[in-house]
């Protein structure tokens, strides 16, 4: 029997139905928003604070293989750091890659209801399961890995956009999985014989598909089957000064395709963690932000979506599907590498990484993560990330909400770099006055990604007949705190969260672990028996397992929130 | 300077974790105060009072405490961990991690130290008056970051595993040490005046290491390039240096390869 | 009629083969036979129907015989053992499935206890090493498909992991290996010459405990700088011509075992060979993996992993946060040093592997173990509590010496009567919170 709240005078935020702080009640019934409740409905005084929908995370990497061996293999990581916090929780542990129980409880105490994990191997698919299981509170799905995957190399080939939807339609069933990832495309098959694929065109060793027709026809198969997300892409040639053309380069592959759903999602490309993506120069010495004319093109683009990929200048670890990124990373710090190549699908590389704030590159490479979202013209299209744990600790985003929305802030930090003339004049942040609204950041991290992610009618907001996830954060915004650490320990400890209508934070002390699902889309093909002779024969002849043991069994995932996507037309 | 004489009145039966002996934890503190400090033992939460008298009082600060502890401590853990100033004597052998994450001060431990002592010492002096255990000055497991200052003595002999990852600082081991001395070596120095049984150096980036007595097995990867007349802590003679690790890589400065270097007294 | 269940996962060793196909009685109860297992497999699933089956708890009396009692007593002193005891030893885990883990963590957590795993005197070695270098590696299907250079380093996986020769590593014809062994070459680096050697191309004979000083002569050739005449009885010339060979790989692999983890230097010399690995994918592409034993001693080091951050001796006995330091938290020096009040043993048996005056100090502390066998460790324990055989008689998730998880599969029922691991497990934890409210034992 669900309870009755009644949140009292806060001060609303909900792009979804244009409130921009106006003091609204807002009711709960039965896990739902709606229009009104009994006069018997728990009171909660919101007064002086700030009410948005829970946000809604949409690139990190929280649950799976490599996620873990970052774990286990950085027991330095959890040195010092271990402390219970008061509540109902387990223990806690890991600065940079928090425990899965630390992962549900430091999210719903920054007011987050939903976490989307970046990148699953559909081959360790039962292991990304087993700790979505295990985390507590929050929400999640995650997106399987394509853009390596030798069934889609040789399908792509020859453009067969069909037998690509089915494969990927069967491939969502086997892994409940939620959409289609790609990383690096082509770039990690070719990395499985030592080699990479920087630009658009380097053909994968091979299979000789370049980037840019494995981008398109990803893009083309999403459409096809209508999933509630777009692709979601990863391009080529992360990190590197100069690559900011590879990735307009990749963005112009979206030109003139028009979104096909029935979720309101209107873009056709999400493109992830644009910081690392937006380097100019040729070296790390003359290395320099490209952020502006990255963003120009984002901006006219009305069809794409980003997340920014925020660099918080912390001791953190890189871990990405981008293997030969992690081994030229490697290469440049000499910290411990761990590798990870995967049969027919992917690979994964893991590396420590230490963004110290002494360092001209680091420092300017923050800035690029603050100028991204600073000259973004639709927050609706422009979402908050660090690529957790790649530029930073999710644990961060109340730091990077304190830079984004005070200049004072971001300027005192900017200016008191020791390199900070190198790095103000190989960026354009000093510049920059803009500082991001209590409004603007409900769109970045609430109603923005619910739409890319196709959950809009649900999710994202506090429309009546939406799903009460609710973060009410002690700010006034009439008395918006002046100096960044009063912003970071607002957002970082909700004086309430409720997912599903229930009470799960108080005060930013655990109190209920609500009822998480795991969230995947189970998309109808016609029949292709074209498909299914390939995939009978790939593992019959290549893959180590037996195809009756690939998909992930119903018990890992105890409560589903399938979203069905009928492609059979 | 104001001492702080703890003496052991219970043994543990297990073993006592005492993160709080440390003059930074006594600092500002009288011995009652003192007493109500948390130890722990497994899951039990004691306190110092439980396992020791105390008598006197801490200085105001870590700088102006002095900590002398008399009695059996071979089964107490954690003793002068993570100081920064002040002075702390043990007459006893300690267990694991005594003066580990050391940033300064004085530690002397008049008995032998068990292992995972002094792990990561970033300044300060710890004397050992007795032999060490393994991982002696190393790193935490997994950390890359050692021993990275201060001066490490021990008159006795110390195991194996010393000084892994250390990064800088000084260690002088009087005694022998067993395998893998120096391993992942990427700055500092050190000086055995003893014998090792066998891997100096394996696997080192950078760093001195001095050798005053005989390695069983040399690694394959450290040539012999010339003889150098030195002094090392007050002795004068010969030794042969060494490159090394040849199967590791190195900094370059002004293009020029800077090898580890080894040397064995003559 | 009898019937055959397929795709059966192996619960005996880390190859984890999935194409079992058994064939179980009508009933459920029998299994007839095993087909694609080797000889170790096959014995696993075929001892199921032997006779003299434990199926009650039994409790260790004064004169030294056991007494059968009910699971309800056996739970009730298990977790009056568990409360009271300031710091318990919760060791194996390595035969159970993740899910039970899973619960046995929760209670690990309540009562403060150690949670290690087989690694311990295994592969611990390996995590160590990968814990402060990392680890270039891959899947067996990349072996499989890819692999042209094979080198079997200080393991012997004709005798213990039977099948990997042909289901990964030497035989398989693969998408880019369609000449199968041919399009190999296989080395065998070891101290004597085994029944792997005998497959291998060449046979590099190390003296025993010189692999470290060999792995750093490999490095040091591979950069091109000058090597001794000899080094662990190999000749620098043989040294250098390796060398050169594995560059013109076009994919290589190192398996090694207790050849590398259990001679002088344990994790250094896993340490260096990953160096080495990590240094020839400046010429190349090499993977270097560990041949794990125990069917799901992975497994266990991946639930650790995601719940506490460390793959295994996780110490929680501060219960407000986990600890790891091998040497300390690890269970062989926690009962050589004597610093636990109590012993709770599960899915493995320590009284064979561990040295013994660990077991000494083991058996006079109060000693529960879960087994759904007699061993040499239940027959010190106080109490003997039997269970299912996973991956036989009740499925759960298992973790292959790649990280590949599989979930294996139920094939008969248990006997009558005796619990899983899991339903085991939840029990305990029940009656440890009823203990808890009311304020200890």
């Amino acid at each position: 029997m669900m309870s009755e709240f009644i949140i009292r005078n806060g001060h609303v935020f909900d792009p979804v139905q244009g409130i921009k702080g106006d003091k609204k009640d807002i009711a709960v019934k039965d896990g739902k928003i709606v229009e009104s409740v009994s006069s018997g409905a728990r009171v909660i005084n919101a007064a002086g604070k700030t009410v948005m929908a829970g946000a809604l995370e949409i690139h990190a990497h929280v649950a799976g293989p490599k996620v873990n061996a970052g774990r286990w293999y950085r027991p330095e990581d959890k040195h010092f750091d271990s402390h219970k916090k008061p509540g109902m929780t387990r223990i806690e542990g890991g600065k940079s890659i928090p425990t899965v129980f630390k992962t549900g409880y430091e999210y719903a105490r920054m007011g987050f209801t939903f976490a989307m994990e970046a990148a699953m191997p559909p081959l360790y698919a039962r292991h990304v399961h087993e700790e979505i299981h295990d985390t507590p509170i929050i929400d999640e799905a995650a997106l399987p890995v394509f853009g390596n995957n030798w069934f889609i190399l040789e399908y792509l080939k020859n453009h067969e956009v069909e037998n690509t939807a089915a494969y990927i339609a069967w491939v969502l069933r086997q892994t409940k999985g939620y959409g289609v990832k790609c990383v690096n495309p082509g770039g990690t098959e070719a990395w499985a014989w030592g080699l990479n694929c920087l630009t658009i065109h380097d053909p994968v060793p091979y299979f000789e598909i370049t980037p840019a027709e494995i981008i398109k026809g990803l893009i083309e198969a999403n459409e096809f089957l209508g999933l509630p997300h777009s692709m979601h892409l990863h391009q080529n040639d992360l990190g590197n000064p100069g690559n900011y053309k590879t990735t307009i380069d990749s963005l112009k592959l979206a030109e003139g395709i028009k979104a096909r759903n029935n979720f309101g999602r209107e873009q056709v490309l999400h493109s992830t963690h644009l910081q690392f993506h937006s380097y100019g120069g040729t070296n790390w010495g003359d290395f320099e932000s490209k952020a502006k004319e990255v963003m120009e093109y984002v901006n006219k683009q009305k069809n794409l979506t980003i997340d920014t990929g925020n660099v918080t200048l912390d001791e953190t670890t890189t871990m990405t599907a981008d293997g030969p990124f992690e081994h030229h990373l490697h290469g440049l710090n000499h910290l411990k590498w761990f590798n990870v190549d995967v049969e027919l699908e992917t690979a994964a590389g893991i590396v420590p990484f230490i963004y110290d704030p002494s360092n001209a590159v680091f420092c300017s490479q923050w800035a690029v993560g603050l100028e991204i979202p600073l000259y973004a013209k639709d927050p609706m299209r422009c979402f908050i990330t660090t690529d957790h744990p790649n530029a930073g600790p999710f644990t961060r985003y109340p730091r990077v909400y304190s830079w984004l929305m005070s200049k004072k802030v971001r300027d005192e930090l900017l200016n008191g770099f020791k390199k900070a003339d190198k790095v103000i004049g190989a960026t354009t942040l000093a510049n920059i006055d803009r500082e991001i609204t209590l409004y603007e950041l409900a769109a970045m991290t609430r109603a923005g990604p619910a739409k890319a992610l196709g959950l809009s009618k649900d999710y994202g907001g506090l429309k009546p007949g939406m799903n009460a996830d609710i973060a009410i954060y002690n700010i006034n915004p009439d008395k918006f705190p002046s100096t960044g650490p009063e912003i970071e320990k607002a957002f970082a400890n909700v004086a309430y969260l409720f997912k599903d209508g229930k009470i799960c934070v108080e005060e930013g002390k655990v109190v209920d672990m609500g009822k998480k699902q795991t969230f995947w889309v189970d998309a109808k093909v016609k029949e292709n028996k074209q498909v299914m002779h390939d995939v009978r024969e790939k593992f019959l002849r290549y893959y180590s397992v037996n195809e009756n043991n690939y998909p992930v069994p119903e018990s890992y995932a105890p409560h589903q929130h399938i979203i069905s996507v009928d492609a059979t037309q | 300077m104001n001492t702080v004489t703890l003496t052991v009145k219970n043994a543990p039966e297990l073993f006592l974790e005492c993160e709080n002996v440390n003059p930074d934890v006594f600092a500002g503190k009288k011995a009652d105060q003192i007493a109500k400090l948390g130890a722990f033992q497994g899951k039990e939460i004691t306190t110092l009072g439980d396992y020791f008298t105390i008598a006197g009082e801490a200085g105001a600060t870590a700088a102006e405490t002095k900590i002398v502890i008399n009695g059996d401590c071979t089964k107490m853990k954690y003793i002068g961990a993570k100081m920064t100033a002040g002075e702390v004597v043990v007459n006893s052998a300690c267990d694991m991690y005594t003066g580990s994450w050391m940033k300064g001060g004085k530690l002397v431990v008049n008995g032998d130290v068990h292992s995972f002592c002094g792990l990561a010492m970033a300044g300060g002096e710890f004397t050992i008056n007795g032999n060490a255990g393994n991982y002696l000055g190393a790193a935490y497991r997994g950390d890359w970051r050692g021993m990275s200052g201060g001066v490490l003595r021990v008159k006795g002999n110390a195991g194996s595993d010393v000084a892994t990852f250390m990064t800088g600082g000084e260690m002088i081991i009087e005694g022998n040490v067993d395998i893998h001395l120096g391993t992942h070596m990427e700055g500092g120095k050190i000086i055995l005046k003893g014998n090792a049984n066998r891997r100096v150096g394996g696997q080192l980036v950078k760093g001195e290491i001095y050798v005053f007595g005989s390695i069983n097995v040399m690694m394959p990867g450290y040539k012999p390039v010339r003889d150098v007349d030195l002094e090392v802590d007050g002795t004068k003679a010969k030794f042969t240096e060494y490159i090394g690790d040849l199967g590791e890589r190195h900094p370059k400065r002004k293009g020029e390869t800077v090898y580890g270097k080894l040397y064995m007294k003559q | 009629m009898p019937k055959d269940v397929t795709d059966v996962i192996c619960p005996f060793c880390g190859t984890l083969c999935d194409d079992l196909i058994v064939t179980v009685s009508d009933d459920n109860k029998t299994i007839l036979g095993v087909k694609n297992a080797c000889a170790i497999g096959a014995e696993k699933f075929n001892h199921q129907r032997l006779p003299g089956r434990v199926k009650l708890p039994r409790m260790r009396q004064a004169d030294g015989t056991y007494k059968n009692i009910s699971y309800d007593e056996a739970i009730d002193w298990t977790a009056n053992m568990l409360v009271k005891s300031r710091k318990t030893l919760m060791y194996g885990w390595a035969s159970t499935s993740c899910q039970a883990m899973s619960i046995g963590h929760e209670i690990a957590e309540k009562v403060g206890g150690i949670v290690d795993n087989c690694a311990t005197v295994c592969h611990g070695s390996s995590l160590i090493a990968i814990e402060d270098v990392g680890v270039p590696s891959c899947t067996l299907g990349e072996v499989k498909n890819r692999a042209d250079r094979v080198i079997f380093w200080g393991c012997n996986p004709a005798h213990a992991h039977p099948r990997h020769m042909s289901r990964y590593s030497i035989f398989p014809r693969g998408f880019f290996t369609v000449k199968g062994h041919k399009g190999r070459k296989i080395y065998c680096v070891d101290c004597r010459y085994t029944d792997t050697a005998k497959c291998a191309d060449e046979f590099i004979q190390v003296q025993q405990g010189y692999d470290y000083e060999l792995l750093n002569a490999f490095r040091t050739a591979a950069r091109g700088e000058a090597l001794p005449d000899t080094v662990g009885g190999v000749p620098k010339e043989k040294i250098i011509e390796i060398v050169e060979d594995l560059k013109s790989a076009r994919f290589g692999i190192i398996f090694f075992g207790m050849g590398l983890t259990h001679t002088m230097g344990r994790n250094h010399n896993i340490d260096i060979a990953i160096n080495l690995t990590r240094d020839m994918n400046d010429f190349t592409k090499f993977a270097i993996m560990a041949m794990r034993g125990h069917w799901n001693v992975t497994g266990s080091g991946q639930v650790l992993g995601w719940q506490y951050g460390f793959p295994y001796a996780v110490d929680l006995s501060r219960r407000d946060q986990a600890r790891h330091q091998t040497g300390e938290t690890t269970s062989v020096d926690l009962l050589n040093r004597n610093e636990v009040e109590a012993c709770f043993y599960i899915a493995t048996d320590p009284g064979a592997h561990f040295p013994v005056d660990a077991m000494i100090s083991s058996s006079r502390k109060p000693t529960v173990t879960v087994d759904p066998h007699i061993n040499c460790t239940t027959e010190i324990s106080d109490i003997h509590i039997p269970v299912a055989m996973v991956g036989v008689e009740v499925g759960g998730c298992a973790y292959r010496m790649d990280n590949v998880p599989i979930e294996t599969r139920k094939v008969v029922d248990p006997p009558e009567g005796v619990l899983t691991d899991e339903e085991l497990l939840t029990k305990i934890n029940h009656r440890v919170d009823e203990l808890l409210a009311k304020g200890g034992a």
